[in-house]
């Protein structure tokens, strides 16, 4: 049987296009403009779920965006809002969760036993005993909600978008769009969200005048050039009006996430109808009246045949008048206003069959409709601050108090006729332009230094809207029976009523141990209801028992949105590209892209070990200092001495923060009477720089030192390698580079290779004779090519950031953050002779003064290792045990294979009692097998006395 | 998201900014007792009310200023001057000739 009406009046649907989809694999055809839920019905289905909990088939509850029944898959998109997400063609869509399928579905049997299954079933079965829980949690996963994810669905391309708009009004009903006209008529910038694929609200299932009055109002919208976003969501309200948007309709994108900073908010989040509470509230057949409304009128589909209809208000009234129109048989109508209401809804488990009226009658019927009243949905307001209160007279909350900001307009603040409802937008709009201009002003006075309005601060307009009138409702919450409250979550009535016996008292702790309100409808559907049932079982009112308050997101938001496009910046050197064409194996190192190795960092260790290898350390941290009083920051700075730093020399220094603990390491060398040059370690850079300006800026702001970052203004080579002087010499004419002229931990500015104003520093990391030298990073490329081209004959070639750290590692150079951590005070690292506490002050001294005293509690001490299989390399990590028992001393903080030593060598942390020369230290491995390894005397393996370094 | 008044560049996302903690002052190294200083390093008053406070714009001009915010309605003002010295100046401060930049950094 079909179900289509003939053409509708206000129909959004297009019958020239007619789209073939498929259902659990059964094909049907649609319209374009239909959703999926309108399709489905037109052709007759009416279960789209089973519900949660219970597996109980469900049909069409609202028939719009918050249906908590009519969540299908789609393709491989889980979780789709079908009676919301419109028709595509070709669509394939099925339902979730309904194993083995929606007609037979086998966990349906949870029904039977369902009053075993009630609030807390699973807090409590479950439990105990605890071995159990991954058997339980098996067998469990199988009757969880949801749809399938599909690892292999493409990703999609979602976006960010931040917007400074000066009005964001929430909702496209005739209130919104009459705020959102006059605002932006008063010359503001206004964005209007409505979460729907049409504007106007309740007036697009309504009268030929409601649609003409809708389609007046948006096209006023357009003119006064109010930016309209529909079928999006005002997800959250933050401080100082920071709004997030999801926009689902914007082409190319799947969902973008607006981040709009709104000077004044306006919400006209209209009224959500609420279902009523009797047993079989949930039984396909049983819907609202502005779902059968909205069928009727927008997708021109009949929703049932024989029709029973409960109503409270005018709503239900045109419902009747709707289905009187569209054919169905409408055999009683109970009016709520008079005192009559209905017992229960009874039929098979696929369809509603009869209805019972409170005086015990029955009536026969597959279709029950229920207009029992609205919930405002509150939530930007909660979210604005506003504790909304309770009306009894009008049985709905309504706001209290709210910031200057953000205005309520709409179904939010009253009821009223059509043009009560577009006065109050009107006025609320142009309320919020004035205050937006305030804001405006108040923004731009925060500037001191730029440009500033010369008037002073108007005052906040006040509100003198004329308010709207609150029609009285009668307050129908549930019936003599028990039902659903929360259709998403399956929570009945009783399942509060119980929860509350149980102790649960406040609505909070029933929320959550209910988990009504919980589920994918977020309130908008239960909220109150869950309030009223639970004020019955106290015997306490609405007001006495409150509301949960309602927190972002006010719709659901994909996690796609929320991740969009990385932003994160990537670096790379100016040798990028050569590195890029050489064979590079890239590593990730902070925001960097690195060269890891060019093939075989073992060769590449060997090669500058006997010969002359280049690596690139762009990255290394470069501060130009200058300034009279740049040896006293570094004073400050560095637990060492700098006041007697000759010109031409560098030194080497460990920053610790005030805690006493190592912050950063680097050498500083000084280029000029005022000038110097400091290096911080690569991971450091940005750290370290925010650090120098805090001490000047905040502690001495008297000192005149001038700091300038130049780590990306040169390109940073380090040559090492016992040829290395010899290569360095093929492209240096000025600078004297032989042993005596040019010792060890000093600096030189020259030329290379015919570019000037190069710093070449005589100093290693790698442990040989090396030189690090700065070249202007638009010659980077040409140094490089020259050193590899002129040392050809020396055996020159690049090594990578491994080669380094296993050469750093045989000579014992620790790294900060790897080799320490944010308990490694300055003194155990093995460099205590570089804190000088007899300065009268350097960042940290109190701390590493208390550290270094007689009767400080020992700390973990850094050390070299060496396993005593030679060929085992300990993973960085590893436990470090006191032998025969579980207890830890220590870790491995670095190892690796040496290509020079052909044995494993480690640096780790151990307790002082474990750290003298030659203690043999249990290492417990990822394997859990234990090995013994040998606390070594120097922290360097290779070349302890240092002869390379300094020949 | 806060907005947050930078004296140079105006209303900042704080997503901008590097909070910098309560606003207070260094101990003399050469005196301080382990308990003071360790105050200093990690106690807060967190009142809620107005609070002295350090922000650092990280994202704009790479200033440290020091504002003070009440805590339960996350409003802005500025700080009592002359104060400490890590105070900068907001705004409307030159009415009382204080908005001379102690900085050493800009004019």
């Amino acid at each position: 049987m079909i179900r289509r009406l003939e053409p509708q009046s206000g129909e959004v649907i297009d019958r020239e296009t007619p789209l073939k989809f498929t259902w659990n694999s059964k094909k049907y055809i649609g319209f374009a403009g239909d959703t999926i839920v309108s399709a489905l019905l037109a052709n007759n289905e009416q279960v789209f779920s089973r519900s949660m909990k219970y597996h109980r088939p469900r049909g069409v509850l609202t028939a719009d965006y918050w249906d908590p029944n009519t969540t299908v898959q789609v393709d491989t998109e889980p979780n789709v809002r079908g009676a919301h997400r419109l028709l595509e063609a070709d669509m394939k869509v099925s339902a979730q969760n309904a194993w083995p399928s929606l007609d037979f579905d086998i966990k349906a049997a949870n029904g039977l036993f369902g009053r075993f299954l009630t609030a807390g079933f699973y807090y409590k079965t479950f439990i105990k005993p605890q071995r159990l829980w991954p058997l339980y949690e098996k067998v469990l996963a199988r009757f969880a909600p949801g749809g399938v994810v599909d690892l292999n669905t493409p990703h999609g391309y979602h976006d960010k978008r931040y917007s400074h708009p000066d009005v964001v009004v929430a909702g496209g009903g005739p209130a919104g769009l009459a705020a959102a006209i006059s605002a932006a008529q008063a010359g503001m910038n206004v964005m209007l969200v409505e979460q729907n694929h049409h504007l106007g609200g309740h007036l697009l299932w309504g009268t030929d005048e409601d649609r003409a009055t809708a389609r007046e109002l948006e096209a006023a919208a357009r003119v006064a050039g109010v930016e309209i976003l529909t079928d999006s969501a005002v997800t959250g309200r933050y401080d100082d009006n920071w709004i997030a948007i999801s926009q689902r309709n914007h082409p190319g994108v799947v969902e973008r996430l607006i981040k709009a900073r709104a000077k004044t908010l306006v919400v006209a989040a209209g009224l959500v109808e609420r279902p009523y509470v009797f047993s079989g509230n949930d039984l396909p057949g049983v819907m609202l009246s502005g779902a059968v409304r909205r069928l009727i009128n927008m997708y021109g589909v009949r929703p049932g045949n024989r029709a029973v209809v409960l109503t409270a208000n005018a709503e239900g009234d045109a419902a009747t008048t709707d289905l009187e129109r569209a054919g169905v048989n409408v055999v009683q109508v109970v009016d709520a206003r008079a005192g009559e209401t209905i017992s229960k809804a009874t039929g098979s488990s696929k369809h509603l069959s009869s209805v019972t009226l409170i005086d015990g009658s029955t009536v026969k019927a597959d279709l029950l409709v229920t207009a029992a009243g609205w919930t405002a949905p509150t939530s930007l307001l909660n979210m604005s601050g506003d504790r909304p209160s309770y009306d009894p007279t009008a049985a709905r909350f309504f706001p209290t108090a709210l910031p200057d900001n953000v205005i309520a307009t709409g179904g939010l603040v009253g009821d009223g006729s059509l043009d009560e409802l577009i006065a109050h937008g009107l006025d609320s709009g142009k309320l919020a332009a004035q205050r937006a201009a305030v804001v405006k002003h108040r923004l731009q006075s925060t500037v001191s230094r730029a440009q500033r309005p010369e008037e002073p601060e108007p005052p906040m307009p006040e509100d003198r809207r004329v308010g709207l009138p609150r029609a009285p409702h009668p307050e129908l919450y549930r019936s003599d029976t028990h039902g659903m409250v929360d259709f998403s979550e399956d929570v009945g009535s009783k399942d509060l009523v119980s929860a509350a016996a149980e102790g649960f008292d406040s609505v909070e702790l029933v929320k959550r141990f209910t988990t009504a309100t919980m589920g994918p409808s977020q309130g908008k559907l239960e909220t109150v209801n869950t309030v009223a049932v639970l004020a019955e079982a106290r015997g306490e009112t609405i007001e006495e028992v409150g509301t949960t308050v309602w927190r972002p997101p006010y719709a659901s938001i994909s996690l796609g949105a929320l991740a969009g496009r990385v932003f994160e910046p990537v670096r790379v050197s100016s040798l990028h590209e050569w590195h890029t064409d050489h064979n590079m194996t890239p590593i990730l190192a902070g925001q960097w892209i690195r060269p890891e190795h060019y093939g075989d960092p073992g060769a590449e260790v060997t090669n500058v070990r006997t010969n002359v290898g280049i690596i690139d350390v762009t990255p290394l941290g470069k501060l130009d200092l200058r300034g009279p009083d740049v040896s006293k920051l570094l004073n400050l700075l560095y637990t060492n001495k700098w006041s007697k730093l000759a010109i031409g020399r560098v030194r080497y220094g460990m920053m610790c923060a005030e805690d006493g603990v190592v912050l950063d390491d680097g050498v500083t060398g000084r280029l000029g009477e005022d000038h110097y040059l400091m290096t911080t370690t690569s991971s450091g850079a940005g750290q370290i720089w925010q650090w120098v300006e805090m001490w000047l800026q905040t502690e001495h702001p008297d000192w005149q030192v001038h700091v300038t970052p130049v780590t990306t203004g040169f390109t940073s080579i380090n040559i090492a390698g016992p040829k290395s002087r010899e290569l360095l010499k093929r492209l240096v004419d000025d600078v004297d580079l032989s042993p005596e002229a040019f010792e060890y931990m000093n600096v030189r500015t020259g030329t290379i290779a015919g570019v000037p104003d190069c710093f070449m520093w005589r100093i290693g990391f790698t442990g040989e004779l090396s030189f690090e030298v700065h070249v202007p990073a638009g010659f980077g490329l040409h140094v490089w090519e020259q050193l590899l081209e002129k040392g050809a004959d020396l055996g020159v070639g690049p090594f990578g950031l491994e080669a380094q750290r296993i050469m750093r590692l045989e000579k014992g150079h620790f790294i900060v953050g790897q080799d320490t951590d944010g308990l490694t005070k300055a003194p155990t690292t093995g460099l205590a002779p570089l804190i000088k506490l007899d300065k009268d002050d350097f960042a940290g001294k109190p701390e590493l003064e208390w550290a270094l005293a007689a009767d400080a509690p020992e700390l973990p001490v850094l050390v070299a290792i060496a396993p005593t299989d030679p060929r085992l390399v300990p993973d960085e990590a590893c436990q470090i045990l006191r032998e025969g028992t579980t207890e830890i001393v220590g870790r491995i903080t670095s190892s690796r294979f040496s290509p020079s030593l052909q044995r494993s060598i480690c640096l780790g942390q151990v307790t002082p009692e474990f750290a003298a020369a030659g203690t043999i230290l249990t290492v417990r491995l990822c394997d859990g097998s234990d090995t013994t390894a040998r606390v070594m005397e120097h922290h360097a393996h290779f070349d302890p006395e240092g002869v390379r370094l300094r020949g | 998201m806060l907005l947050v008044p930078c004296p140079h560049c105006g209303p900042r996302n704080s997503a901008d900014m590097s909070y910098q903690g309560e606003a207070s002052s260094r101990p003399d190294p050469s005196s301080t007792t382990p308990s003071q200083w360790r105050d200093y390093l990690y106690m807060e008053h967190n009142p809620a009310g107005w609070l002295k406070e350090n922000w650092y714009c990280s994202s704009g001009c790479r200033r440290f200023f020091t504002v003070e915010r009440h805590t339960v309605t996350s409003e802005f003002r500025e700080p009592p001057l002359p104060g400490s010295k890590t105070a900068l100046p907001l705004s409307k401060t030159t009415e009382t000739g204080a908005d001379t930049d102690q900085q050493g950094g800009e004019s």
